[in-house]
């Protein structure tokens, strides 16, 4: 009856690759930005799954962390993009090596 | 129950493959709100209503209007990439670590004892619980949780702002 554990890391290990697949093959800096958000929401689904198996409040206070964490690197992140955006006119990672040696 | 999870977690994968093989960044953000409620949905089975009313309001609420906003403000017209054909040895080889890496971590967790699941606690994850928890155990990182999204509003607002030239 009870969703076994090794589900909750399934769907989140599976989530956890998707984004880190986003991350390395995309080159829209807003696109790689929303698979890092799909990772963290992996992450936080497999606390979840734990604090539901041995029944351990601490878990989702861990989630919600990550979530405030999440919400202020979407600001701050999102902040760059526009700036950067502003300055250089594309979002394409590729083209921002600025700071490549 | 667990006819419910293979369900959501089904639509989750899809709509989360969705978001990485969208051209579009628009179509892309509305696949991520999706993949967001699909996990709000197995937040709910896995007794966290509080969490999964969290995950609908800031994640699926405040985070993605964020991201469609900035997304209609930059009014990315332009198609992503030119050279196709010199990042497809890339993307093969990365997508094929992540997938491998995945793997091996489930592999491993089947293989490893993980005990046997603790008996439902009445009214775990509810808001009370979790408010409880909350400003006892955890009230000094709760409070400072505030300072760190005042240094992101005052961030954001500064680095949106200026010009950097």
């Amino acid at each position: 009856m009870v969703v076994p554990l090794i589900y909750y890391i399934a769907l989140s290990s599976a989530l956890f690759a998707i984004g880190v697949i986003g991350v390395l093959i995309r080159r829209n800096a807003i696109i790689i930005f929303m698979c890092i958000e799909m990772m963290l929401n992996a992450v936080n689904l497999s606390l979840v799954g734990f604090a539901d198996h041995y029944q351990a409040i601490d878990g989702q206070m861990f989630v919600f962390f990550v979530m405030t964490v999440a919400a202020a690197e979407v600001a701050v992140g999102l902040a760059l993009i526009v700036a950067i955006f502003r300055n250089k006119a594309t979002v394409n990672v590729d083209e921002l090596n600025l700071m490549k040696w | 129950m667990q006819v419910l999870f293979l369900i959501l977690a089904a639509v989750a994968l899809i709509s989360g493959v969705l978001v990485v093989i969208q051209v579009n960044p628009v179509r892309s953000a509305l696949y991520l709100i999706l993949n967001f409620f699909t996990v709000a949905g197995i937040y709910l089975l896995a007794h966290a209503e509080f969490i999964a009313a969290i995950q609908v309001i800031v994640y699926a609420g405040a985070i993605m209007v964020l991201f469609l906003f900035v997304i209609m403000l930059l009014n990315l017209r332009q198609p992503e990439e030119g050279g196709e054909k010199q990042h497809l040895a890339q993307k093969i080889s990365g997508a094929a670590l992540a997938g491998v890496t995945a793997l091996l971590v489930i592999y491993t967790c089947t293989r490893i004892n993980l005990g046997p699941a603790k008996e439902m606690v009445p009214g775990f994850g509810s808001t009370e619980a979790v408010a409880r928890s909350l400003f006892t155990d955890y009230l000094l990182p709760f409070e400072v949780t505030s300072v760190l999204l005042l240094v992101a509003l005052i961030g954001a607002v500064i680095l949106a702002r200026a010009r950097l030239d």
